[in-house]
């Protein structure tokens, strides 16, 4: 999958959670949580949302590494292809 | 033959609008149905009846007035259906079809009387939301100058509505409850380690949040300490006897709601889990229940998402107790002579001093702890 469907898909399921946010200003290396106001109960919806589109399950332990945008793209980018 | 009335749904509620009946004269209704839908300050909920029986009379119509606390609305009668014949009653005048509808947007639209069923809804499932009631009203709403009115209460914005609904709790609290705080450092090693554990083996849609340890653990050291799970009405100590713990919800865009997660000490880690992915959501969506808003008998905040060590917590009157939680984040950890980092949660306790002491707090939250250490039989 290319790297604009998948940016697509996050923006998406990111604006169910937060509608007001405008991903224009969102820096692609800014932490996304703090940037967007997500809280660990929105963020694992967000998980299970991306699970459902995209049909990758991230583990717990992997939290750690999706703090950006381009991380997240980053990450599952390597894990359709 | 019993009453059922306008109910207060918090200690800053004096009227509410009954916004719609979601039964009719001759229903069947039984202890715990939702029969009603109230609108208050703070949203639209649901309300439940008490008693079972029969909807026996409809004394109040849907409509846009505020109706005082502890005014009857309708009569349920014992009994079953088939042999309970309804009280005659005037016709009641046509209950409008029930449409999905936010709460703001309702209320807008009954501020400019916008006929609902000239509506489209826009949002998810046709629901009617907010844009759709200012686009009917011409797009005008935002411009509008706020009018002085002789209800200074009168709000046109749900987040105001909920931000006077805080402040009202929140006066009236730091005005008569003496507070006092405790704060304990809880090596939460074994329950992280635990956790992880579980989670490795679960779906994404199974896995746990790490507050359900604290929030179960805390309903357990309710059991120790009852008093703290209690009301304290006209100078007295009333204990509650089912553990039903407010959570604080934020709202986004502002605001928070303390809705109550019934019989904690009950539930399995896995039911918490579920129940309160299901408050969350319907705190954030607008379709609370009535005794959600007042069965707590304590309320649990956490601020960790935010980096927030340690929280001072306010009570919500007329609770006797509030519990915060902070980050949970590594720390020196000085333990048998040895110093080792550590997993830590600052867990405090606001308590009302006239309710009981510190001594009390301190076992509290030292049974929180003691219940952390032993995470498999939370």
């Amino acid at each position: 999958m290319i790297e604009a469907e998948i940016r697509t898909t996050i923006i998406n399921e990111l604006t169910q959670i937060a509608p007001e946010a405008d991903f224009e200003e969102l820096s692609p290396t800014e932490n996304i949580r703090e940037e967007l106001d997500i809280d660990s109960f929105d963020f694992l919806n967000f998980l299970i949302s991306l699970d459902d589109k995209l049909g990758v399950e991230i583990p717990e332990s992997d939290y750690e590494k999706l703090i950006s945008m381009d991380d997240l793209i980053g990450y599952l980018q390597e894990r359709i292809d | 033959m019993a009453d059922f009335i306008m109910p207060s749904l918090g200690a800053d509620m004096t009227t509410g609008i009954l916004v719609n009946w979601l039964v009719e004269v001759g229903d069947q209704v039984k202890h715990g149905d939702s029969i009603a839908e109230v609108e208050t300050a703070k949203g639209l909920f649901e309300v439940e009846v008490f008693n079972a029986g029969v909807v026996d009379q409809i004394l109040v119509q849907p409509g846009s007035e505020e109706i005082a606390v502890g005014t009857v609305l309708a009569t349920i009668a014992e009994g079953d259906a088939a042999d309970v014949a309804p009280t005659p009653t005037p016709a009641p005048t046509k209950i409008a079809e029930r449409r999905q509808i936010s709460p703001v947007a309702h209320r807008l639209a009954a501020e400019n009387h916008i006929d609902l069923s000239q509506i489209e809804g826009t949002g998810s499932q046709g629901v009617i939301c907010l844009a759709d009631i200012e686009r009917a009203i011409g797009g005008t709403v935002r411009e509008k100058v706020p009018h002085l009115s002789a209800e200074p209460k009168k709000t046109t914005d749900f987040k105001a509505g909920v931000r006077q609904a805080i402040a009202a709790a929140m006066s009236l609290s730091n005005r008569e409850i003496p507070h006092y705080y405790l704060a304990t450092d809880i090596d939460m090693s074994r329950s992280l380690r635990w956790l992880e554990e579980q989670n490795r083996q679960r779906s994404i849609r199974e896995r746990l949040l790490p507050v359900v340890l604290p929030l179960k653990a805390v309903a357990l050291a309710l059991g120790k300490v009852p008093e703290l799970n209690a009301y304290w009405v006209d100078g007295e100590l009333q204990l509650k006897q089912a553990v039903d713990i407010g959570f604080a919800i934020t709202l986004r865009g502002g605001g928070l709601m303390t809705p109550a997660l019934h019989n904690v000490d009950q539930l399995s880690l896995d039911q918490l889990m579920t129940a309160l992915s299901d408050l969350i959501t319907r705190t954030r969506s607008g379709k609370l229940r009535g005794s959600e808003m007042t069965d707590a008998g304590m309320t649990v905040t956490g601020l960790g998402d935010l980096g927030v060590r340690t929280v001072y917590g306010v009570i919500y009157p007329p609770q006797v107790a509030l519990v915060g939680l902070g980050k949970i984040a590594e720390q020196p950890w000085a333990e048998e002579g040895a110093l080792s980092v550590r997993p830590v949660l600052t867990a405090t306790l606001a308590a009302d001093h006239r309710a009981g002491d510190g001594h009390q707090g301190g076992q509290f939250l030292d049974a929180l702890n003691h219940f952390l250490q032993e995470p498999e039989n939370l």
